[in-house]
């Protein structure tokens, strides 16, 4: 083959209801090839009802770099969970 | 099915040395593996962990995709019906089994088309396993008793390896695989319950199949180098002979359930380890075999690469159609 065929990332939706969820990914040579290998590949066992392929190069990922800047501030934040407040136990419905 | 590690030519994974690392960078990938934390795809990784897991995966990924061979030479020959659609299904699974491991080789940077080049051309190994004949109807049972029970043995651990793409793979395909042992150990209740002849069929078959099995954990951990830091990186959680111990204590009450008899006159209970002990596996039969002089290993190669080539039309194809369509949308 001169020129390989372009990756799709392949997203399922478990049941309606449910968001699409990542899977794997699959190489087709466009969109239709892409979800008729996406189903063969990844819902052999009723897995879903629904298909997503994207080009992977589509993607704009995150670096692991960044991750510091991107994700350590919400370290010191518990303050936005509700555990981080003391109600007493006999204060109900809350 | 699974593919131990092996060592191929061209391959200085060992020569690459970790002195040349960054000592920091390298230190804080020690720990976070040590940690158990999950290495992905952009995160720094030293480079001898890098060509390890592709030659591990891919490896993985070739023995799948040969793995179909020996079963779909039955598949038009299956008893019935039921046993036919059941064979598809479990072939189909290893071609599946194939594509999400190569999937997961091809994002440490490697291409598709490497892998299966450096399959067909002979430099990449799959597992010893695929290059023994499937003579009777009574092998297809055999394999899915005994080489996917090896197979579960070695890839449930990997589920939990080191790098996040391999290891979300292992899940899939171990959510996969326990049918395909159960239905071969079916088709050897059925045999070894059936005529005299059928019973003589499901013996044979174990008699063949038996010690190629133990091979498929690797050479003994004594003569197996990578595994020390294979087992360090957490690339393997335990070693072959760990995981060939384990098998065979799993596995002869299961022969003794079909009453067969594994050809090993060494095999006894030892009720102080607590195992089973073994007889000697014949390593240069294994070493053989992993230089390609399997019995049928050049038959499995012609077949790969025919059905490669034969298939290029459609690949071609494929590529025109899309190019054609991608050019009318932008003419639009």
């Amino acid at each position: 083959m001169n020129r390989n065929w372009p990756l799709w990332e392949v997203f399922v939706r478990a049941k309606n209801g449910l968001s699409h969820r990542h899977v794997g990914s699959v190489h087709a040579a466009d969109a239709r090839m892409a979800i008729e290998a996406a189903r063969d590949v990844y819902t052999r066992r009723m897995e879903g009802v629904s298909l997503w392929v994207v080009p992977s190069n589509a993607i704009t990922a995150s670096d692991p770099k960044e991750h510091a800047d991107l994700f350590e501030p919400a370290e010191d934040k518990v303050y936005r969970h509700p555990t981080f407040y003391a109600i007493p136990d006999n204060v109900k419905n809350i | 099915m699974y593919t131990t590690e092996l060592k191929e030519r061209n391959q200085a994974v060992q020569g690459l040395s970790l002195e040349r690392e960054d000592p920091e960078r390298l230190a804080a990938f020690e720990a976070r593996v040590a940690a158990d934390d999950f290495i992905e795809p952009k995160d720094w990784m030293p480079e001898a962990y890098r060509k390890t897991l592709i030659r591990q995966i891919s490896q993985h990924a070739h023995s799948e995709s040969v793995g179909m061979l020996p079963e779909g030479n039955w598949i038009t020959r299956a008893p019935n019906l039921r046993r036919k659609a059941i064979l598809l299904a479990k072939v189909q699974d290893e071609g599946g089994h194939g594509l999400y491991l190569y999937a997961a080789a091809e994002t440490l940077g490697i291409t598709r088309e490497e892998m299966i080049e450096a399959l067909h051309s002979g430099r990449a190994k799959y597992s010893t396993i695929f290059n023994y004949p499937t003579l009777t109807w009574a092998d297809i049972g055999a394999i899915g008793w005994l080489v996917d029970g090896a197979a579960i043995m070695n890839q449930v651990p990997l589920q939990r390896t080191s790098y996040g793409p391999y290891a979300r793979a292992m899940v899939r395909i171990c959510k996969e695989e326990s049918f395909h042992q159960r239905q071969g150990y079916e088709i050897m209740m059925t045999l070894a319950n059936g005529t005299d002849a059928q019973k003589r069929m499901a013996q044979d078959a174990l008699d063949r199949w038996w010690w190629p099995s133990l091979m498929m954990f690797g050479p003994p951990d004594e003569n197996s180098p990578n595994t020390a830091q294979s087992v360090r990186w957490r690339i393997k959680r335990e070693t072959n002979d760990e995981l060939r111990q384990k098998f065979v204590d799993v596995t002869v009450p299961q022969a003794d359930a079909l009453g067969l008899v594994v050809p090993d006159p060494k095999l006894k209970w030892n009720e102080e380890r607590g195992h089973y002990d073994f007889g000697d596996i014949d390593w240069d039969e294994f070493y053989a075999v992993v230089r390609g002089e399997g019995p049928v290993a050049k038959e499995r190669m012609t077949a790969r690469v025919k059905a490669w080539e034969d298939g290029k039309w459609v690949r071609d194809a494929a590529a025109a159609h899309a190019e054609k369509r991608g050019m009318r949308i932008a003419a639009e």
